[in-house]
C-alpha cells in the first residue's frame, strides 16, 4: 500500500528523534562526550587504584574500547524498544511501513555513536597508539554492531506492543550486559571454555576487534569476525521476520 | 475499475486485547478462555468508483473509524476481501504526525514523508502548503509556539495540498476562524470538482450533506443503507429522532 520514499522518511524520522532528545538541553550533544569520559575516568580509577591491574597499558583507552560499543547498545536498544509504543499515534493513523519506526530510533543514536567513536580514536592517538592499516576494518565492525542492534530492537519493540513489560526485560538485560561484555577486563582472562560462547555476543566480539585494531595494531581474528558477521546479520534477518509477523496486529493492541 | 472495494468485510477485536497481564497471556495460551470477539465491522460490502464522493454516517461506535482504518490499510480485515487502488491521503486525525519540538517546516516534511511523498515532490508542494495556511512568518518556529488554531490550519493545509487520489475526511471538514473555515470548504469542493474521490465520515449529517453524492449508513458495524445522499440522510435523521420506528433489515 505504502510505496513512498524510504530514505526521505527515515531521514525525517531520525531528525525528529534527534531533536526531541536534545530539546532544551544547554549541553546538547556534549552529553555524548561527557558520559563516556566520566565512565572512563571512574572505571580507570577503580581498576588502577582500587583493584590495581597492570595487565593493560593505557587502561583508559582499553576501557573506552568497551564503553563506546556498550553505550550504543544500551541507549539505542532502550529507546528502540519503546519506539513503537511512543509512536502509537503514528502507527494507528498512518500506514507507514512499521519497520521504519524502530530502525529510525536506533539510527538516530548513530550521531552520538559517531561522536563517541571520534572520541575513542582521538584518545587512542593521544595515548600514543598510531594509525595503522587495520583501521580499515573499523567501518565494517561498527556497521555490524548497528545491524545487530537494529535486529534485536525489531524483536523487542514488536514484543513491547503485546507485552508491555518488555522494556524492563531489556533494561535488565542491558545491566547484565555491562558485566558480560569485556568492558573493564580483557578477553584473555576469560576461561577457555567460555571464550567461544563469548564471541557469539556481537558486542563482545566488537570490543575484542576494537582492541585488536586500535591497541594491538593487528587485524581482528577471522573467526571472531565471522561470528560477529553471522550473528549480526542473522539477528537482523530473524528480527525482520518476527517483526513482519507481529506488526499485523499492532493496530489492535495499541 | 473501483477505487475502493469491500466484499463481505468483517473486523473483530477481542475485548480482552487491552489487558496485557501475564495471567491473561497464560490463560489464553492454555486455552482456558478465548476472549469474546467484538465485531466493529460486520459483513460490509460496497464499491467506490473514481470521482465519487461518499459520506459515511452513523452514531458513535457504529464502526466508522474502524472502516476508515481498514480502507487506509492500517489494519487487515478479519474476513472478506478489501481492495484499495490509488494513494489514500487520510485526514484521519489532523496533524497526528506533528511534534511540538519540530519547526513548522520540519513537521510538514515529516508529514509528507509519512504519507509517502518523494522528497522532490514534497519540496515542490511546500510553497502551496505554506501559502494556504497563511503561516509564512512562523514556519521556522517550533510548533509548540503555535496556537491551537494555527496548528490545525497547518495540519489541514498539509492534508488538502498533498494532492491525494483519495481524500479521507474524518469529522473535520473545516478548521480555524470563520474566514479560514470557508477557505477549507472551498478547497475541499475544489478537490471534488477535480474529480478526486472523497470518503468522508461524520456523525453529523449536516457536514456531509452538501459535499457528498452518496452516503453509507453504518449501525453497530453493519451497513444499514447505501444510496443517494439525501435519501440516506433523511432515513438516518428519522432514525435518530425516533429510533423505535426504524426496523433493521
Amino acid at each position: 500500500m505504502w510505496n513512498g520514499d524510504y530514505i526521505f522518511l527515515l531521514r525525517n524520522m531520525i531528525v525528529k528523534d534527534f531533536k526531541i532528545r536534545y530539546r532544551n538541553m544547554s549541553l546538547g550533544v556534549f552529553w555524548s562526550l561527557l558520559n563516556p569520559l566520566v565512565m572512563m575516568g571512574v572505571l580507570t580509577f577503580v581498576f588502577t587504584r582500587i583493584f590495581p591491574n597492570n595487565q593493560h597499558k593505557d587502561f583508559a583507552v582499553f576501557v573506552l574500547c568497551g564503553l563506546v560499543p556498550y553505550n550504543f547498545l544500551s541507549v539505542a536498544w532502550n529507546s528502540g524498544t519503546t519506539s513503537i509504543m511512543n509512536n502509537a499515534g503514528l502507527i494507528k493513523r498512518v500506514p507507514v511501513p512499521r519497520e521504519v519506526v524502530p530502525i529510525a530510533a536506533v539510527l538516530s543514536n548513530c550521531v552520538h555513536l559517531g561522536i563517541q567513536i571520534l572520541l575513542l580514536l582521538v584518545a587512542t592517538i593521544a595515548f600514543g597508539n598510531g594509525i595503522n592499516i587495520h583501521w580499515l576494518w573499523l567501518p565494517l565492525v561498527w556497521a555490524l554492531e548497528i545491524v545487530f542492534v537494529c535486529g534485536i530492537t525489531l524483536v523487542t519493540s514488536a514484543f513491547d506492543v503485546y507485552i508491555r513489560d518488555m522494556r524492563y526485560v531489556v533494561e535488565s538485560s542491558i545491566t547484565v550486559m555491562f558485566w558480560l561484555v569485556p568492558i573493564f577486563y580483557g578477553f584473555e582472562i576469560i576461561p577457555q571454555q567460555y571464550r567461544d560462547v563469548y564471541q557469539f555476543n556481537p558486542v563482545a566480539a566488537l570490543v575484542l576487534c576494537l582492541r585488536n585494531i586500535l591497541l594491538e595494531a593487528r587485524s581482528p581474528n577471522a573467526e571472531t569476525l565471522l561470528k560477529l558477521m553471522l550473528v549480526s546479520v542473522g539477528t537482523f534477518i530473524i528480527g525482520w521476520g518476527i517483526f513482519g509477523k507481529m506488526k499485523q496486529r499492532f493496530f489492535d493492541y495499541l | 475499475m473501483n477505487i475502493i472495494e469491500l466484499d463481505n468485510v468483517s473486523k473483530s477485536f477481542h475485548r480482552a486485547a487491552g489487558r496485557q497481564l501475564l495471567r491473561n497471556h497464560v490463560s489464553r495460551w492454555l486455552g482456558y478462555k478465548t476472549p469474546e470477539p467484538f465485531f466493529a465491522i460486520k459483513n460490509v460490502s460496497f464499491k467506490v468508483k473514481p470521482g465519487e464522493t461518499v459520506g459515511v454516517i452513523g452514531a458513535n461506535g457504529a464502526g466508522k473509524s474502524t472502516l476508515l482504518s481498514l480502507v487506509t490499510g492500517l489494519t487487515p480485515p478479519c474476513k472478506g476481501r478489501l481492495e484499495v487502488n490509488g494513494r489514500v491521503a487520510a485526514l484521519l486525525e489532523l496533524g497526528c504526525g506533528f511534534h511540538p519540538d519540530l519547526t513548522g517546516r520540519e513537521n510538514v516534511m515529516l508529514n509528507a514523508s509519512l504519507l509517502g511523498f518523494k522528497r522532490k515532490r514534497a519540496e515542490d508542494l511546500y510553497e502551496n502548503i505554506v501559502d494556504f495556511s497563511e503561516l509564512q512568518d512562523v514556519m521556522d518556529e517550533p510548533l509548540r509556539t503555535f496556537s491551537t488554531g494555527m496548528n490545525m490550519r497547518l495540519a489541514f493545509s498539509v492534508a488538502v495540498n498533498l494532492d491525494p487520489e483519495v481524500l479521507i475526511i474524518d469529522e473535520v471538514l473545516a478548521v480555524g476562524d470563520r474566514a479560514f473555515q470557508e477557505k477549507c470548504v472551498e478547497k475541499i469542493f475544489e478537490i471534488k470538482n477535480q474529480g478526486k474521490t472523497i470518503f468522508a465520515v461524520s456523525h453529523a449529517a449536516g457536514a456531509i450533506q452538501h459535499l457528498c453524492d452518496r452516503a453509507l449508513w453504518l449501525d453497530h458495524g453493519e451497513l444499514v443503507m447505501d444510496g443517494n445522499c439525501r435519501e440516506v440522510l433523511h432515513a438516518y435523521e428519522g432514525h435518530v429522532t425516533s429510533p423505535g420506528k426504524h426496523k433493521h433489515s
